[in-house]
């Protein structure tokens, strides 16, 4: 029998970049705030110390930052003709466990999404037609739109210390900036960070090829930078070991770098480790949540009673709270009804390896130090004569030359033996990665339901998950490769490998941690588990937050959005706290 | 006893529980296949396994002009280090049935751990081996060997229950580890896969030179537990 606990105002189910957020925002509205984290605590003294994080075979190879398998994990299938089988351990994408989430372990590649990405259905079906959409596309509208969320895209930018080029202020093109963004209200707060050799050779050969290159936007500080918090970050170094990994220079924006100084000093916020929530609990009439049931790390099961529930468990976790919480109606692909688990989605990726003479030094790089175009992103270009809903973007990001996992060889270059080391001598230094990073539309087959065979480490059924990608997706994604290539070849001296991603989709290769939706937004209860403002539609007192909401994904990394989101979510929370119900109703 | 802090902290790395008799060896140098010395030299492997890891692997990053190959660079040592360690028992891997197979994208689906799979793996080895050479692997000629890793890389080797592909992935992701990861797990020996590449080591500050294209990265090459001594203050490794 779990034990119960005295009350709280707000409780939050994990302690990552979103909780932090909600925590930062709900305090300053007076209320008490407890957050439950399943992992450990870790800061930058002394997890993250570059005396020992540097180490590509523990984090990036072992993967010992990550969620344990052991504990937590889900099965899979391409389809529902097969058997899911459980993930035994991680590849394709890498859930977070930990105080700060996978925010201390990201890239800091911090995108803004197109105005048309949340309004996609309507504009699809104005410029293209009805009959564009393929008939099993869950496309829809997320029910907020780009002019709602600027000023909270603003907010995350500014708390990140995001390096980058604007290219679209008020309305005004600005050079060197991406050319095809929403207008913002003001630039970066910081300028891009240094460009390498590598994306040097980019910008050259794209602008050859008569695209417009500009620099990725960077949630690695380019100066020191104090936040409007007034936590202050260092410089990036350009050490390259960002993603997989903590920074140990308080350069790349997490939780712990521009959040926790201050939150943690709060007398109306606490947070507990090791506290794995595994059931949001209801009252009789299923309309309203009670607070959670959590196992700490002795395996003692404990209940927190809450005013209120917010759901901050990384996009999988959060549909696999609801689904065991038997909160929502879960979706049926069959009769394609109900909602919860629908409209999973994620990212497609590609990549073009160029071989060149110049020496690179691909060790000296940042997890968001990149070069791009965006002139097949969204609908920056006509889709008619492609037939494919959808884009992405293409980049030579140089995140680093970790030498185990980030080295190129060319496609006749032996796989072992005396052929191998010479190419690896001969390639290490000079070669480098055109990466394309493509949209995943919703489609009725895809989505998250329980398993009906095996369990996780505290007997909650694993989250099944039925994916693989469709035809839209590997047409666009062999569109935005060939492009890729373009550029590639405008390399002085370059041979080009391009490396199409084909289906189906495996969980095996590591792709993105770019998992999306399952509890969608929008306006609709019959296609979307929360409403625009990321509560639920079923128990008002709970709410979503993280790409679990993404109806569908766009052709960026997620987080930029995610923070817009989770901001123009807890100014709701602040409405609704003083007057609490439902913020929209049907 | 052990005097040397570089091989105390990888140690606490590698998180084994090591045996005396194994520091003591640890401590007198390379020589990882001393079990003839009445010492156990090795943390997971019996001897003859050693045998077959030392003579695989130096096929699978043979010494050559280059430099040094797996064996001189410490790859059997780092394996059996790793497989007696956490990630050799599939601490944080999903272990409960049951277990039916499935397709490729779905992923690896045996219940074997990674050192399970070497001790099977390499019996099966030994066995093919003798019934077609008359010969453990590490007895056959280079060619031989490199017949039969060819035909383990194909999925033509019978090991019971376990593709032998599934095994020559292993063996050879394990290898590249030990090659290039940090010299603080055992392999890597006086970087010998860095200084094949240019890698300079986990350095943290290239806020000077990441501007300066083309040009080599003059300081030495260091690892998390810092640098060999009397190494030469350049590096001219990697082929740029
Ligand atoms: C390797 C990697 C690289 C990435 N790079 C980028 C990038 O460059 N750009 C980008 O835009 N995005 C990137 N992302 C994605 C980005 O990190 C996430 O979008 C972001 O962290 C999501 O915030 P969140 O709060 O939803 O989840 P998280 O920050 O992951 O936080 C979720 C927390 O909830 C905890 N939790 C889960 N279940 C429970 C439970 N039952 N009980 C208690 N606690 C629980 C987890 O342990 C975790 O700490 C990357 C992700 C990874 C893994
Ligand atoms: S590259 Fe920069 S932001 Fe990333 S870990 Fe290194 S210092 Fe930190």
């Amino acid at each position: 029998m779990a034990r119960r606990l005295p009350p709280v105002d707000v409780v939050l189910v994990g302690f990552g970049w979103t909780a932090s957020i909600i925590a930062q925002e709900l305090t300053d509205a007076g209320v008490q705030v407890l957050a439950l984290e399943r992992g450990a605590w870790r800061d930058t003294v002394p997890d993250f110390a570059t005396d020992h994080i540097q180490d590509e075979l523990r984090y990036a190879v072992r993967k010992q930052i990550f969620e344990s398998p052991e504990r937590e994990t889900m099965t899979f299938r391409n389809n529902t003709s097969q058997t899911a089988l459980p993930m035994r351990h991680l590849g394709s994408f890498l859930p977070a466990a930990g105080v700060g989430g996978a925010g201390v372990h990201w890239n800091g590649q911090c995108w803004r999404f197109l105005p048309q990405d949340f309004v996609i259905r309507t504009h699809t079906e104005q410029r293209y037609g009805k009959g564009f959409i393929p008939a099993d596309m869950n496309l829809q509208d997320w029910g907020v739109t780009y002019e709602e969320l600027e000023p909270h895209y603003d907010r995350f930018e500014y708390l990140c210390g995001v390096s980058g080029q604007a290219g679209n202020v008020g309305g005004q093109l600005v050079a060197g900036g991406n050319p095809f963004e929403g207008a913002r209200a003001r630039g970066y707060p910081l300028p891009p960070l240094e460009r390498c050799a590598s994306t040097v050779l980019f910008d050259k050969a794209a602008r050859e090829v008569g695209f417009k290159p500009f620099p990725c936007p960077a949630a690695n500080a380019s100066r020191p930078y104090r936040n409007p918090l007034g936590v202050q970050m260092g410089q990036c170094t350009y050490c390259g070991y960002c993603e997989w990994f903590g920074c140990g220079n308080y350069s790349k924006a997490s939780p712990q770098t521009t959040i926790l100084p201050v939150l943690l000093k709060k007398d109306n916020f606490r947070f507990k480790t090791h506290c794995a929530v595994t059931r949001v609990n209801t009252d009789n009439t299923g309309k309203r949540a009670t607070g959670v049931t959590y196992v700490d790390v002795d395996g003692n099961e404990w209940e927190q009673p809450a005013q209120m529930v917010v759901l901050c468990a990384f996009a999988h976790h959060n549909v696999h709270l609801l689904l065991v919480s038997k909160i929502g109606q879960p979706y049926d692909p069959v009769s394609n009804t109900g909602v919860v688990g629908r409209n999973y989605a994620y990212q497609i990726t590609s990549s073009v390896d160029v071989f060149q003479k110049e020496r690179l030094n691909p060790f000296m790089g940042a997890g968001a130090l990149g070069q791009a175009v965006d002139e097949f992103n969204g609908d920056n270009f006509d889709h008619g004569p492609q037939g494919f809903v959808g884009g992405g973007y293409i980049a030579l990001w140089n995140t680093g030359g970790r030498p185990i996992l980030q080295h190129y060889l060319p496609e006749k270059a032996p796989k072992w033996g005396a052929g191998w080391k010479k190419a690896m001598h001969e390639n290490y230094l000079t070669a480098c990665s055109i990466a394309t990073h493509g949209s995943v539309m919703s489609y009725r087959s895809s989505y998250l339901d329980l398993d009906p065979t095996w369990r996780d480490a505290y007997g909650n059924p694993l989250l099944r998950l039925t994916f693989d990608f469709q035809p839209n997706e590997l047409k666009m994604s062999g569109f935005l490769t060939d492009k890729a290539a373009q550029i590639g070849r405008a390399i002085p001296g370059a041979t080009v490998h391009e490396k199409k991603r084909g289906g189906p989709y495996s969980i095996v290769p590591y792709q993105t941690t770019h998992n999306t939706g399952g509890a969608v937004m929008g306006n609709d209860p019959k296609t979307s588990v929360v409403n625009r403002y990321l509560q639920s539609w079923d128990v008002p007192n709970l709410w979503v937050m993280g790409s679990s909401v993404f109806p569908q994904n766009a052709g960026y990394n997620p987080t930029g959005t995610v923070g817009a989101l989770t901001y123009w979510s807890a100014a709701a929370m602040k409405r609704y706290l003083k007057n609490p119900g439902p913020l929209v109703t049907t | 006893m052990n005097h040397d802090p570089a091989r105390r902290d990888f140690l606490r790395l590698v998180g084994v529980a090591v045996p005396a008799s194994m520091l003591l060896c640890a401590c007198g140098g390379h020589d990882t296949g001393s079990a003839a010395r009445g010492v156990r030299s090795t943390a997971y492997f019996e001897s003859g396994e050693m045998d077959f890891i030392r003579a695989a692997t130096a096929r699978l990053i043979p010494e050559d002009a280059l430099g040094p190959g797996a064996d001189k660079a410490g790859v059997p040592a780092f394996i059996d280090l790793q497989l007696a360690g956490p990630y050799g028992r599939a601490e944080r891997w999903y272990m409960q049935g049951p277990w039916p197979s499935g397709t490729d994208s779905q992923g690896y689906q045996l219940r074997y751990t990674p050192a399970q799979i070497y001790r099977q793996a390499i019996a099966g080895i030994d066995k093919h081996c003798r019934a077609k050479y008359q010969q453990s692997f590490a007895g056959l000629k280079t060619d031989q060997q490199d017949e039969v890793l060819h035909a383990l890389e194909g999925g033509k080797v019978d090991l019971g229950d376990l593709p032998s592909k599934t095994f020559f992935n292993l063996l050879w992701q394990n290898t590249q580890e030990g090659f290039l990861a940090d010299p603080a797990y055992g392999g890597n020996r006086d970087f010998a896969g860095w200084k094949l590449i240019g890698f300079p080591g986990p350095r943290y500050n290239y806020v000077r030179e990441i501007g300066e294209y083309g040009k080599p990265y003059g300081q030495p090459y260091v690892s998390l537990i810092g640098r060999v001594p009397g190494e030469a203050l350049t590096h001219a490794g990697g082929a740029a």
